[in-house]
């Protein structure tokens, strides 16, 4: 697979991290949340077969994050 | 030239396979075939050869029609298996990458017509001999085994070369490979495809055979193709399109003649093979079956039909044909099999290429790994890292050793080699802010010129890493991580600041090389060290948890108070490239004792300090630790904290960390072994925990243990049971702190 890092262009999957869903914020106030929107943070993601947006960190290159939309099918990346 | 085979020596020309002089010496015999023993010969001229199997040299199965004759080749025939043996000498293999706008597999009419068509920058791959094109990287003798995601293609060149191959687009001209027929003895030496009899010359006493051509599909499935079954040339071929994925020529069927019609031969179905490489018959297909399985698929697992090292190239087709006549229905009824990489076998070392033996995984070690060496230290891996473990005298077995080491250590000074802590620089205006936010204890009260013991939990509030920070100015810490986590703690750093928190200004730099760092631990430490340097080492100038700028033996050094063992101890880091110097000058001044990783563990256990990933594993919240010490509850936040009031977390049977003595105190217990209450229930036993460190303590004078216990705290003074092997042995819960729990030994020698 072939991720196209923002910042350095087109690598190879090896040079990068997977990172799980996107758009799931880190709560911004974790103690107003009850056990069960804590838990669902914590443990609870999407797993669809098809198009998902998804992190990705360029572990061995310059290291930054970023989202992409992949389908988890096919493994083309759609943006 | 000369060449012999199964013994007997044969006159062989230049460019030519060893099938194809074989055939011309007369030779269509001379192999079995691999379960029933019948005798086999040359039955085709390409890489869909079942029969022809060869040792030659170091290669145990290669094909003899893909063997091209060197002066002198020994061959030996291969009864369908190759056996394996080490290598006469290291084979050296290279890999290649490349990247093209089109790469073309196949050199044939179509091939050389696509790859002549252009498009940019091209690659023309053709598993046998191929004549230059003009404007085209041509790989002969290269065979395109793999397509993988992103348009990767795996390609071996001539057994040697691994090249790995990015392509915009790829045109597959793989071609079509001829189909045996069914006939009684159709396994017969002399027995060949009408195209390799025709290619050998007609040789005579052969007899050729068609049953039409199959198109090689296997790399159009491997890209994700479709296939459909194609009446004409009564075989699948592929279907659909893919993005960047072509195919030109016969492998689409196009061009290829008419098959023949097809119908089950008369004769004793056990004598008309489908799969020469499997001794696979008509018979077997019937009884796949009789025994109700229907699709491909499953008559390939019953009758191991297409699992021979040519994965059904000759026998896949004609056994779904057989399948469809003995089931009456058509046979694009009844699936295909999945094609996967390799098309062709590889050999492991070829993918391995040069990254084996010292270059399979890089080696660090720290500045003063060559002294290590010379004092004849026994290292141990700790990640990357070569860490002494221990140092042993001459005569001396690693128990003796350990237990000097810890002696020393608590009755007099040590020295260790500490470089290989991760060391993380975080500067900026809001790096306390960060650390607040990361560790779960305060970091921002921590006074310049103090350092303080932090513990990082991840959000679901189980133990990530321990360490200490210092605090070297306002907006400067340096935080130290265990010696294998720290690439993982800089990236969860990072990780937080880019994608949560980017409004903090902080920076951050791995500086774990750039340091090189000793411990000096013992009771006579600051004895030691003091004529050395110009630092106060003495209790009210140098209080514990300070840290201290000055020289020590002549080299700039921060010197801190910090303790892994309980004793008093300094911890001297200088410039990496002066750790060696600093090292020697210790040595020199005499007293100190050097010790490894062993006694740092049996000293850090005595006093229960967990080491990350060994006293824990991901499950373990600081509170099981016994350190809730260690969880602020002041701040308003901080990752993890919001976990801690989970139900789970706060279960009264967490497992919990306490010590363990074996009723025998010489019982050394296990790492790992399993704890529980009453061994003599009848099974399932309920395990109430296991061991996580266990060591022979040179203090105490006897055997101990850490270990994760269900409601542990709660059962100090129980006696509980690690079953053994041959064994049960019994052993008493303690509170986890073995020795000084006072820390009366934290300032030194006790009055």
């Amino acid at each position: 697979m072939l991720i196209p890092c923002p910042w350095c262009g087109e690598r190879d999957e090896l040079e990068f991290s997977y990172g799980g869903e996107a758009g799931v914020p880190y709560p911004a106030d974790p103690a107003a949340l009850t056990d069960g929107e804590w838990a669902a943070y914590l443990f609870v993601r999407a797993n669809p077969k098809g198009p998902f947006r998804e992190r990705w960190v360029h572990a061995h290159g310059c290291r930054r994050w970023f989202d992409l939309t992949r389908d988890t099918a096919t493994h083309e990346i759609l943006g | 030239m000369r060449f012999s085979f199964a013994g007997v020596e044969y006159e062989g020309r230049e460019g030519e396979t060893l099938a194809a002089a074989l055939v011309r010496n007369g030779v269509l015999g001379g192999f079995r075939s691999p379960y029933r023993d019948r005798p086999r010969g040359v039955f085709s001229d390409g890489e869909e050869e079942p029969n022809a199997l060869v040792r030659v040299g170091d290669e145990p199965l290669a094909r003899a029609t893909l063997v091209e004759l060197e002066e002198g080749l020994v061959a030996e025939p291969v009864a369908g298996k190759g056996r394996l043996e080490p290598p006469r000498r290291e084979r050296r293999y290279d890999s290649m990458h490349a990247h093209c706008d089109v790469l073309v597999v196949g050199a044939g009419p179509a091939g050389r017509a696509a790859a002549a068509a252009g498009g940019g920058d091209v690659i023309l791959a053709e598993l046998g001999r191929c004549a230059p094109l003009d404007g085209v990287r041509v790989l002969e003798r290269t065979a395109v085994v793999g397509l993988y995601d992103g348009n990767l293609a795996v390609a071996v060149e001539r057994g040697r070369r691994l090249w790995r191959i990015r392509a915009r687009r790829i045109v597959l001209a793989t071609g079509a490979v001829e189909r045996p027929t069914l006939f009684e003895d159709n396994d017969r030496p002399g027995v060949m495809l009408a195209g390799a009899f025709k290619r050998y010359g007609r040789p005579a006493g052969a007899t050729p055979v068609s049953g039409g051509f199959t198109p090689r599909v296997q790399l159009w499935r491997q890209a994700g193709g479709r296939l459909r079954w194609d009446d004409r040339v009564g075989a699948p071929v592929p279907d659909g399109e893919l993005r960047a994925v072509a195919c030109a020529g016969s492998v689409t069927g196009e061009g290829l003649p008419d098959a023949p019609p097809f119908a089950l031969p008369d004769g004793e179905e056990g004598r008309i093979f489908v799969d020469l490489e499997r001794d696979a018959t008509v018979a077997d297909v019937r009884r796949a079956v009789a025994a109700g399985l229907r699709s491909v698929e499953h008559v390939k697992r019953y009758t191991t039909i297409g699992t021979g090292p040519g994965q059904g190239r000759t026998s896949g087709v004609l056994a779904t044909r057989v399948a469809a006549e003995l089931l009456g229905v058509h046979p694009g009824e009844l699936g295909t099999t999945t094609a996967r990489p390799p098309y062709l076998p590889v050999p492991f070392a070829l993918l391995a290429g040069r990254n084996r033996g010292p270059l399979f995984d890089p080696v660090r070690v720290t500045p003063l790994h060559e002294r290590h060496v010379e004092l004849g230290a026994v290292f141990e891996d700790v990640g990357q890292w070569k860490r002494p473990r221990y140092y042993p005298r001459s005569g001396e077995e690693m128990d003796a050793a350990v237990l000097r080491e810890c002696a020393a250590v608590r009755e007099r000074v040590g020295m260790q080699d500490v470089s290989t802590l991760g060391k993380i620089d975080v500067q900026g205006p809001d790096a306390a802010e960060l650390l607040d936010r990361l560790y779960t204890n305060l970091i921002s009260t921590l006074p310049v010129g103090m350092c303080r013991y932090g513990v990082m939990c991840r959000a679901d509030g189980m133990v990530f890493d321990d360490g200490v920070v210092m605090r070297l100015g306002e907006g400067r810490f340096l935080c130290t991580t265990t010696t294998g986590n720290a690439a993982a703690v800089l990236a969860w750093m990072e990780e937080w600041l880019q994608t949560e928190w980017p409004e903090l200004r902080v920076w951050l730099a791995s500086v774990t090389e750039q340091w090189a760092a000793v411990a000096v631990a013992g009771p006579d430490a600051r004895e030691f060290l003091q004529p050395l340097t110009g630092v106060a080492l003495d209790a009210a100038s140098f209080p514990f948890m300070a840290i201290r700028e000055g020289e020590v033996v002549g080299i700039p050094a921060r010197v801190c108070r910090v303790s892994f063992s309980g004793e008093l101890a300094f911890e001297v880091w200088v410039d990496g490239r002066r750790g060696h110097e600093l090292w020697r000058a210790l040595e020199g001044a005499g007293g100190a004792t050097p010790y490894g990783t062993e006694a740092m563990h049996v000293l850090r256990a005595e006093k229960a300090y967990p080491i990350v990933g060994q006293d824990t594993d991901g499950t373990v919240t600081p509170q099981d630790l016994g350190m809730d010490w260690v969880v602020s509850k002041k701040k308003g936040h901080f990752v993890g904290k919001r976990s801690f009031d989970r139900p789970d977390t706060s279960r009264a049977d967490r497992k919990q960390l306490v010590a363990v003595l074996p009723a025998d105190p010489d019982e050394l217990l296990p790492e790992g072994a399993q704890l529980v209450a009453d061994p003599d229930v009848p099974p399932p036993v309920p395990m109430l925990g296991h061991v996580t460190s266990s060591y022979r303590s040179a203090a105490l004078g006897r055997t101990f243990a850490l270990a994760l216990v269900r409601g542990g705290r709660g059962r100090v003074g129980e006696t509980v049971h690690a079953p053994l092997e041959d064994r049960v042995v019994p052993a008493v819960l303690a509170e986890p702190v073995l020795y000084d729990p006072e820390g009366r030994r934290r300032d030194g020698r006790p009055a």
